[in-house]
């Protein structure tokens, strides 16, 4: 599958949100830029399924609604953490297997650690995630595997 | 009466927007070290941003300026998209820095100092 014409799409259509004047010099500057860009792009060879993961747009769609979920809930457990009179904290790094087979896949699950307030992921080498957690209970519980098989679904079949 | 509802909707989205702001830097005067300051920070940016950023949303969508609330949602969408990778920076520095991560079981390290 060729993934320049999407990248060209993409950063066209950015441009157009972001600039909204119709003008014939403005749109030829669009086209100018996109089109530099998809090329230094392009020639770099970094134009592969990593860098512009089309083909994870549709599982996204409800992979995303349940990540910000997650995130509402562990915003609201760290804000309690932070405001009770006691700071009651036992952070501490833990190491443990994730389960993608890609690097994207790992980058993704890497990220939605971090995103969710209470984890951070620290460094990955290979599968093994060292996470560092403000309570055992963020890393430890269910919550990890869940978004664990859920980011190895968001990957798909193909590795 | 639709106008009341909607400026009711984002009253709260932009107040519950700032207590999270407000919770995550009172997170970071109380928080023992780095690493636990760090999920204090990452509430300013999801949910703070976040609400934050949906209220001027639905505000300008309701306003009728469409092209706002979807420069808004690019806005979430790249903090969102960065904020992880910055996060992640700040955790590897300080862990390469050499500075040992508070633990309430810690053996002469609970004050999360550096290490000499």
């Amino acid at each position: 599958m060729n993934r320049a014409p999407w990248l060209w799409a993409i950063l066209f259509a950015l441009w157009l949100v972001l600039s909204w004047h119709f003008t014939g010099l403005f749109l030829f500057f669009g086209v100018v830029t996109c089109s530099i860009a998809v090329f230094v792009v392009a020639r770099m060879g970094v134009l592969d399924r990593e860098s512009l993961p089309v083909h994870l747009a549709w599982r996204a769609v409800t992979y995303v609604p349940w990540l910000v979920w997650e995130i509402f809930k562990s915003n609201v457990r760290v804000a309690r953490i932070i405001l009770s009179p006691r700071i009651r904290v036992d952070p501490s790094i833990v190491h443990f297997q994730a389960s993608q087979r890609t690097d994207l896949g790992r980058f993704i699950y890497a990220n939605s650690i971090t995103l969710t307030p209470g984890t951070v992921t620290t460094g990955i080498v290979g599968d093994d995630f060292e996470v560092h957690a403000i309570v055992q209970e963020e890393i430890d519980g269910s919550e990890e595997n869940i978004m664990n098989r859920r980011v190895a679904r968001l990957e798909g079949e193909a590795g | 009466m639709m106008g009341g509802i909607v400026n009711a909707v984002v009253w709260v989205l932009l107040i519950s927007g700032g207590f999270f702001m407000v919770t995550g830097a009172l997170g970071m005067v109380r928080l023992p070290d780095v690493f636990t300051r760090m999920h204090a920070a990452g509430m300013v940016d999801t949910m703070g941003a976040g609400l934050t950023l949906a209220g001027l949303c639905i505000y300008s969508l309701h306003d009728g300026a469409g092209l706002v609330a979807v420069r808004l949602v690019l806005v979430l969408a790249f903090l969102w998209f960065t904020s992880p990778i910055a996060t992640h920076a700040v955790a590897k520095a300080a862990l390469s820095g050499g500075t040992t991560p508070y633990t309430t079981h810690g053996d002469g390290e609970r004050e999360g100092r550096d290490r000499p």
